[in-house]
């Protein structure tokens, strides 16, 4: 088992840049890809979206992939399992209900029987943030996060930026990205920023592409810290005024779950903060709007922005299986293209 | 057993002001003499002494760890007093002071014998430390007196800090009356559910909940309150792992008004910063957790000026199953007793030049006075023949595969160490031999 702090370091220098510990395959966090990186994931994506149905089927041919769920899911879970068949692959999907993880089986077993059951690459939704730095700790296999706890989910941050590449450069969606891509672009995320690993893994991406990011909420669901998550970032409490500078809008679920002993005011919630037709035409007419679900309908957005005209909500999903067609494909792909780009951290 | 002779060292003894070449003869579990190079080989002759050639190395009174979790009784699948005093001894240590969070919890005198009778096969000296209240669990008082007669060193609930003003009181006042400091794992419980690391921006971006420095300071500067207004010279705090800036400037603030308040700081609180955490790496999480860089560096200038009393470990093993798990799952603490001295050595002395004599009051003289360990943490004459010999020029690599905890759960795995112990000699025995 490859351990992440095995060689002998000098003492009194706290430090943590390291050549990547994992699988070159993986992505655990945004920060894994290197710019080339996401540029040769985007390209990858509209190669195989366009690429004809049964050639398609080649790629990954009867390789084995695991989706182990301990989360529901709906979009996520689908779209990696269908991208993983349109490339050809075996899937199988464990959920923790239903498996020996409701007898308490491990995080680390679990990875290790499915890699003896001859899983090459483990798709993981989990509950807990840095769940899937324990799995590729345990089985040295790629993994691709599909989610955990509060941390990130780097597909949806990959597959949003995908959309909004697509709203902005039209045909050229594909061509690759740099540094300033994203210039002039304002994209501001509103609502639960504290419990999204979605807004996590946004933030960390859209600014190193030359985006700035506004974040809206209340106090008790966005700390002020998180405008030091990374470059780039700024509060702005406002939803009306970080609208009004705004080309993009991504708009996050209240997770009713996680709201416990927070006390919040959900009708002041709405009033401040909710994405509704009139605040919409208001402030940010011409403004992309994305969710990238479960939506409220009636709580952060209303149906008449869900389903209007700015709406890129359907559209999001649909890019989806694309992009994770493309991480799939560099996951598994010709004994790592993707490990020349040795992914160091940031 | 025999005596022995330790020859041609470097005798470095802040509690005598000794910082030179010098002869100790050990005999009968105590120090009986220590001169001039030479001057003790005819006392040696007579008395058959064992000769130890120090030549080159340091000698210097054995290390004391006033907080080690030793895990006996109950859980002895992580350590037991055996494996963890041999970690000690192998990491220079000749006293250790072990929390009462076992299970059960050490707070009756039964249990604190227990700890310390032969059978458990200790390789040095164990010091209990008792509970502070029945079972830690915050309501009663346990029986200060009687804990103090059966070997206690001091009361805690260590991990499970007294929040209640009124049961912190008592405590204070009722462990002044016995004659024993109270320690104090200072932590507002109500400020740090569910978080598992340090607040600020990294906890945020790694999805954590994070524990704010003011649970750490809120609870000093509440004790140094509960102790101002108690009045009794004889009260004693000592804060345990002692972490955020702001703690240690409450307690300096509270010895600047002359109240007894003591604090002890852990070497992974001046060695790492909260950094380590970034790959969710389990063994870089810990109770206090890793502060931030600041914090770091406030720890490293208190040490240096003085305002820390004592270097201790923290000592806490854990089983790899129980370590191997998600973060936020895994649990608190990482091992210390053989990586204290060499990383001390290394930032403290090899980086910051404090001098050796520093270095030792820090690991051994000043901790003993902390919690009152008579003939302990001194090399003078009549005090126990506890002493640790160790090259401090050589650099070495810490395994943790070779390590004599049962546990192996360190950040400082493959680090590079300064100082490497020779042998650790406990009550004139020798307890380890490199």
């Amino acid at each position: 088992m490859p351990k992440s702090q095995a060689k002998p370091r000098k003492v009194s220098t706290p430090s943590t840049s390291q050549v990547f510990p994992h699988h070159p395959g993986s992505v655990l966090s945004i920060a894994d890809l290197e710019l080339d990186d996401v540029s040769s994931i985007l390209k990858a994506a509209s190669q195989l979206e366009n690429e004809d149905p049964l050639k398609r089927t080649k790629q990954l041919f009867k390789r084995r992939v695991s989706l182990l769920f301990y989360e529901s899911s709906t979009r996520t879970r689908t779209s990696f399992e269908l991208a993983a068949k349109q490339l050809g692959a075996d899937t199988v999907l464990v959920s923790a209900l239903s498996s020996s993880i409701e007898k308490g089986e491990s995080l680390k077993d679990t990875g290790i029987t499915l890699r003896a059951l001859g899983a090459e690459c483990i798709i993981l939704r989990h509950s807990s943030s840095g769940a899937p730095y324990v799995l590729s700790r345990a089985t040295g296999l790629p993994i691709l996060n599909a989610g955990d706890g509060m941390h990130e989910h780097p597909s949806q941050a990959l597959l949003d930026l995908r959309t909004i590449l697509t709203h902005l450069r039209g045909a050229k969606a594909a061509a690759p990205v740099s540094d300033t891509t994203l210039k002039g672009v304002t994209v501001t995320i509103c609502g639960d920023i504290f419990h999204s690993r979605v807004a996590r893994s946004n933030m960390l991406l859209l600014p190193r592409l030359g985006a700035h990011v506004l974040l809206s909420g209340p106090q008790a669901l966005l700390p002020d810290t998180a405008a030091s998550a990374g470059p780039g970032i700024a509060i702005e409490r406002d939803f009306d005024r970080a609208l009004k500078q705004s080309q993009i809008v991504i708009m996050l679920r209240i997770q009713a779950e996680r709201l416990a002993g927070l006390n919040l005011d959900l009708d002041e919630y709405k009033l401040r903060y909710q994405a509704n037709a009139e605040r919409m035409a208001a402030h940010a007419p011409d403004a992309l709007v994305m969710h990238p679900g479960p939506m409220i309908r009636g709580l952060e957005i209303t149906s008449e922005v869900a389903d209007g005209p700015q709406s890129a909500i359907a559209e999001q999903v649909r890019h989806g299986v694309a992009v994770r067609m493309a991480l799939l494909a560099r996951a598994l792909g010709p004994a790592s293209k993707s490990g020349a780009s040795k992914g160091k951290r940031k | 057993m025999k005596p022995i002779l330790i020859r041609g060292g470097r005798v470095v003894d802040p509690s005598s002001g000794i910082d030179a070449d010098r002869d100790v003869l050990l005999k009968d579990g105590r120090v009986s003499a220590i001169d001039a190079p030479g001057k003790l080989n005819a006392a040696a002759r007579q008395d058959a002494a064992e000769i130890f050639d120090a030549k080159g190395l340091i000698v210097a009174p054995g290390l004391v760890d006033i907080h080690v979790h030793l895990r006996e009784p109950g859980q002895g699948y992580k350590e037991t007093i055996a494996s963890g005093t041999a970690a000690a001894a192998a990491g220079g240590f000749t006293a250790v002071c072990a929390m009462p969070n076992t299970i059960p919890v050490n707070d009756s005198p039964d249990i604190t014998r227990w700890m310390q009778s032969p059978e458990r096969g200790a390789q040095i000296r164990v010091f209990p430390i008792a509970a502070a209240t029945r079972g830690s669990m915050g309501e009663a008082l346990t029986e200060y007196g009687a804990l103090k007669a059966a070997g206690a060193v001091g009361v805690t609930d260590d991990g499970k800090p007294i929040l209640g003003d009124s049961i912190m009181r008592q405590t204070l006042v009722a462990a002044a009356r016995a004659g024993l400091p109270v320690i104090q794992h200072a932590e507002d419980t109500r400020l740090t559910g569910g978080c598992s690391m340090n607040a600020g921006a990294l906890a945020f971006r790694l999805g954590l909940r994070g524990m704010p420095v003011e649970a750490e300071s809120g609870l000093v500067e509440r004790d140094i309150r509960l102790l101002a207004e108690l009045k009794d010279s004889r009260a004693h705090l000592h804060v345990a792992h002692l972490s955020t800036a702001k703690a240690l400037d409450a307690v300096r603030k509270a010895r600047r008004n002359g109240l007894h308040v003591t604090c002890e700081v852990a070497p992974h609180h001046f060695v790492l910063n909260e950094e380590a955490v970034a790959e969710y790496d389990t063994h870089a999480k810990m109770n206090p957790p890793l502060r931030a860089e600041a914090d770091r560096q406030a720890m490293l200038e208190g040490i240096i000026e003085g305002a820390v009393d004592s270097i201790a470990t923290d000592h806490a093993p854990h089983a790899a199953h129980e370590k191997e798990q998600e973060f936020e799952r895994s649990p608190n603490g990482i091992t210390g007793l053989e990586t204290a001295l060499g990383l001390t050595m290394a930032v403290l002395h090899g980086k910051h030049k404090l001098p050796l004599s520093r270095i030792i009051a820090l690991l051994s003289t000043q901790p003993a006075a902390v919690l009152n360990l008579k003939g302990r943490g001194s090399l003078a004459v009549g005090s126990f023949a506890d002493v640790v010999i160790f090259d401090p020029k050589k650099h070495w690599i810490f395994q943790a595969s070779a390590s004599k905890s049962k546990s192996k759960n360190t950040p400082f795995d493959g680090w590079s160490m300064l100082g490497s112990v020779t042998a650790t000699i406990s009550e004139g025995r020798i307890a380890y031999r490199a």
